[in-house]
């Protein structure tokens, strides 16, 4: 029941941009295949291609040694391709079973059958080891759940081969190990795997042989068991991870320009207290949900604090927007980009001068002086793209340059940088790396949340970790590796 | 080095071009315009009085109240909200303002002073209603729609109490006074026409060329990132909802001298020609982006089918509402963005 597919010049072009440039692999029938690269190598692209939800422009996909044409994500399903998405894509409302049969309604004449889809999902779930009645509404599943009802939900349609797009983003790891039991059982049954993950650990756990892309390549592919991770790692960024990063120059600690004690955000962040230093970059390390993208929020006023203090530059600050936040003097962009950090639809001036509009009124607004503002930004932060296009016609690592830039733009004191290089590719994160390193030696203090553990070693001077809410540990840049920031992440670690 | 978009932009962008720029031919811009040039040339081969400049006059004249209400109903939509109420609002104010005005007559001596306090109350009135709507909408967190559907009854409701299910009539000796701001000219263009062309030229700035401006534009174009970027989302909100009400205001200080009364038929169905005039000026209904110019020609081009309809007998009167039905459908779908 395995199915064999080969990647044949596949090339993908959104707009002007390419994704992929002449794609060509195969996957094998009934291995788990590691599919590694960093954020824009253009895995998801490909796997979206081979689960119908894109065309490619150009190249064939061959299916069992026959070219295929997938119209849609259906198609693709009959053949037995089944992508389960990063973001979960179960409807909250209905239930495990309605979700499971969506589109594929079992029908009685004109009516629902609905004894016979909960039957049947009642048992596609029990070979998952989902124990909940599939009446349960989707929306009082944890994720962990969610992610079994995807599975069961592929096996009812005869899934052969499984694309499975960061599933561990945000399991515990007794849900991971669950996980990776069912992957296993699967890979018996013949199914073929394909696993995107970041996390080098479990790609060496749980793969057969790993497949690394970069910038919209192939660039190798290998037996898991003859790759040490940091081969991985040096494959994917295609140098030698010393070449990304700026030296360190950790300044003498003086007086701090952030002081926060004792903070607290109900439900999201604990007591939690920490110094930020002028010159200083201190990261932020911890799994998805242990808080710290909300305990910044919580500082910015944009959630409910119970507790504790800040202080910027000596001053004690009850921040209740982002707003009170610039005019103290920090400035805090987004992990999500789209969402909370750029206007895409709008044009790079407009986005540019936003937080700062004050200084080009006059009190009109005087379009020349914005103009000059871009320009200034365009050059000093190197944005490549066209300046009077929308900032969603630029590629991603631009549009983070200008969201950094624009949020520079009231000259903050303190600026925190959530997953700073997210969607961003490798030479315009180097690019960032150096950026924040310009602006630490500036005497700023910036403060850096990151999941990626490589960019908080080879960047920061001090990364504090979060797990549960708490802070569990500081880890000064002198013993900053991957096993130290994952033990304090997952609470493993035992030395202290 | 080329570079790629996120997995999250691929979705987006797989079929939407990044927006074209520039000088390419933009339905938004130019749709109503063209609309509009294809009406007068209709108009003029149907009916030689068309084209004459007092019908033009007429014709503007009557466009001006809806007009008025409907740049400040740019700035609420751009902005993401809706306000439903402002017919009801002006009958409202209207009342309001006559009454006002009767009562002052006794004791203020002139009949000009008496007119610009019944003006003057007339605009602050509209103002508050904005705000009241900008704040229960702000800070009590309530869908625009809904606030403003709660006020659509309430405000009417209260106009007809007032006039006991008739009319509010203006004074005799005032409606002379009064008058003249309907009925007056200026370098032979009616008063209407000039504050219908003051607050567009105001309109056009405060949203191009403004701090507060480029704020309702962003926060229609994502509300969140404009938070996030420092704005008072609520404060600017606040002013749209502020400022529309103050156009009602300004709509109804022109229109009370025009009939002296109010009833409880006064403005109705005015919210529905103002966010038609606004939608079909090419103003995104889900906020974000819009033009002034585009929505005072909008509201021209729904008045120049009435007249058109008034003028010929080819179709008729009747129809009025039928034919700006169709033609607000075609200009929305002209206007539409692929999916």
């Amino acid at each position: 029941m395995s199915l064999h597919v080969a990647f044949d010049g596949i090339t993908k072009e959104f707009g002007p941009v390419r994704v992929l440039h002449g794609v060509g692999f195969d996957l094998h029938p009934g291995r788990v295949h590691g599919l590694l690269g960093e954020n824009g190598a253009g895995k998801s692209t490909l796997m979206k291609i081979l689960a119908g939800y894109h065309a490619p422009t150009s190249g064939t996909l061959g299916i069992d040694g026959e070219p295929v044409t997938f119209r849609n994500s259906r198609d693709a399903e009959k053949r037995g391709i089944v992508l389960i998405h990063q973001e979960l894509s179960l409807a909250d409302d209905l239930t495990v079973a309605q979700n499971m049969f969506l589109g594929h309604e079992i029908k009685r004449g004109w009516l629902l059958d609905d004894r016979a889809m909960r039957e049947q999902a009642t048992a596609a779930l029990r070979q998952v080891g989902f124990e909940r009645d599939p009446d349960t509404k989707v929306r009082d599943l944890i994720v962990a759940e969610k992610q079994l009802v995807e599975i069961a939900k592929a096996q009812l349609r005869n899934a052969r081969l499984l694309i499975m797009d960061e599933p561990t983003a945000s399991l515990t790891p007794s849900e991971c190990d669950r996980l990776f039991g069912l992957i296993d059982r699967l890979r018996r049954d013949g199914v073929t795997i394909v696993y995107i993950s970041h996390k080098l650990d479990e790609v060496e756990r749980i793969t057969d042989e790993v497949i690394v892309m970069r910038d919209g390549r192939f660039v190798a592919r290998a037996p898991t068991a003859e790759t040490p991770r940091q081969r991985m790692a040096e494959l994917m960024v295609g140098r030698e991870l010393t070449d990304m990063f700026p030296d360190k120059h950790i300044p003498a600690l003086g007086k701090p320009l952030m002081t926060v004690r004792g903070l607290t955000v109900p439900g999201w962040a604990e007591d939690v207290s920490f110094d930020l230093h002028p010159g200083e970059i201190l990261g932020f390390a911890g799994l998805v949900g242990a808080g710290r993208t909300e305990l910044f929020e919580g500082i910015l006023g944009l959630r409910p604090r119970s507790g504790g203090t800040v202080e910027i530059e000596g001053r004690p600050v009850a921040l209740r927007s982002p707003r009170e936040a610039m005019r103290n003097g920090l400035t805090y962009l987004s992990e999500d980009r789209k969402g909370k950090g750029l206007h895409v639809n709008m044009g790079l001036r407009d986005n540019l001068t936003l937080m700062t509009l004050r200084h080009h009124a006059q009190p009109l607004l005087s379009p020349a002086s914005e103009e000059r503002a871009l320009e200034h930004a365009v050059t000093s932060f190197g944005i490549r793209g066209n300046p009077q296009g929308t900032a969603s016609s630029l590629s991603g690592g631009n549009q983070q340059k200008l969201a950094i830039a624009k949020f520079l733009e009231p000259d903050p004191r303190v600026f925190v940088l959530d997953e700073p290089t997210r969607g961003v590719d490798v030479g315009a994160k180097r690019d960032i790396y150096f950026l924040i390193a310009r602006l630490a030696a500036e005497g700023r203090g910036v403060i850096v949340i990151s999941s990626e553990l490589i960019e908080l070693i080879g960047l920061c001077h001090r990364v504090i970790v979060m797990r549960g809410r708490r802070v569990t540990a500081t880890v000064p840049a002198d013993r900053l590796s991957e096993e130290e920031l994952i033990a304090h992440a997952i609470g493993t670690h035992t030395r202290h | 080095m080329p570079s790629a978009p996120t997995p999250a932009t691929e979705v987006r962008n797989d079929r939407a071009e990044p927006r074209k720029n520039g000088r390419r031919f933009d339905p938004h811009r130019f749709g109503p315009v063209v609309g509009l040039l294809l009406l007068l040339i209709v108009g003029t081969a149907l009916n030689p009085d068309f084209a004459t400049w007092d019908n033009l006059m007429n014709v503007l004249t009557r466009t001006a109240f809806i007009g008025i209400i409907s740049i400040g109903m740019c700035f609420v939509i751009i902005s993401g909200g809706i306000d439903l109420s402002v017919g009801s609002m002006a009958a409202l104010i209207a009342g309001g303002m006559i009454l006002l005005m009767n009562a002052l007559a006794g004791s203020v001596g002139s009949p000009v002073a008496v007119v610009m306090l019944g003006m003057l109350f007339a605009l602050l009135l509209g103002g508050g209603f904005g705000l009241a709507h900008g704040y229960l909408i702000t800070r009590g967190r309530i869908e625009p729609f809904i606030v403003t559907l709660g006020t659509l009854g309430i405000f009417r409701a209260v106009l007809t109490w007032l006039a006991d299910g008739g009319a509010i009539t203006l004074d005799n000796d005032l409606s002379d006074a009064y008058g003249p701001v309907y009925y007056g000219s200026l370098l032979g263009i009616p008063v209407p026409v000039w504050v219908f062309l003051a607050v567009s030229v105001a309109g056009a700035v405060l949203l191009n060329r403004t701090a507060f401006g480029r704020y309702v534009q962003a926060i229609g174009s994502n509300e969140q990132v404009a938070r996030f970027a420092a704005v008072d989302v609520d404060r600017v909100k606040l002013l749209t909802y502020g400022l529309l009400g103050v156009c009602v205001g300004v709509a109804t200080v022109l229109y009370v001298p025009r009939l002296g009364s109010a009833s409880p038929t006064t403005g109705l169905l005015w919210e529905l020609e103002a966010i038609a005039a606004v939608i079909v000026g090419g103003t995104s209904f889900k906020g974000g982006e819009g033009r002034i110019a585009g929505t005072v020609i909008g509201a021209v081009l729904l008045s120049v089918i009435s007249n058109i309809l008034n003028l010929t007998s080819i179709i008729s009167v009747y129809l009025n509402a039928a034919v700006q039905g169709c033609v607000i459908i075609a200009v929305a779908f002209l206007q539409r963005r692929r999916p």
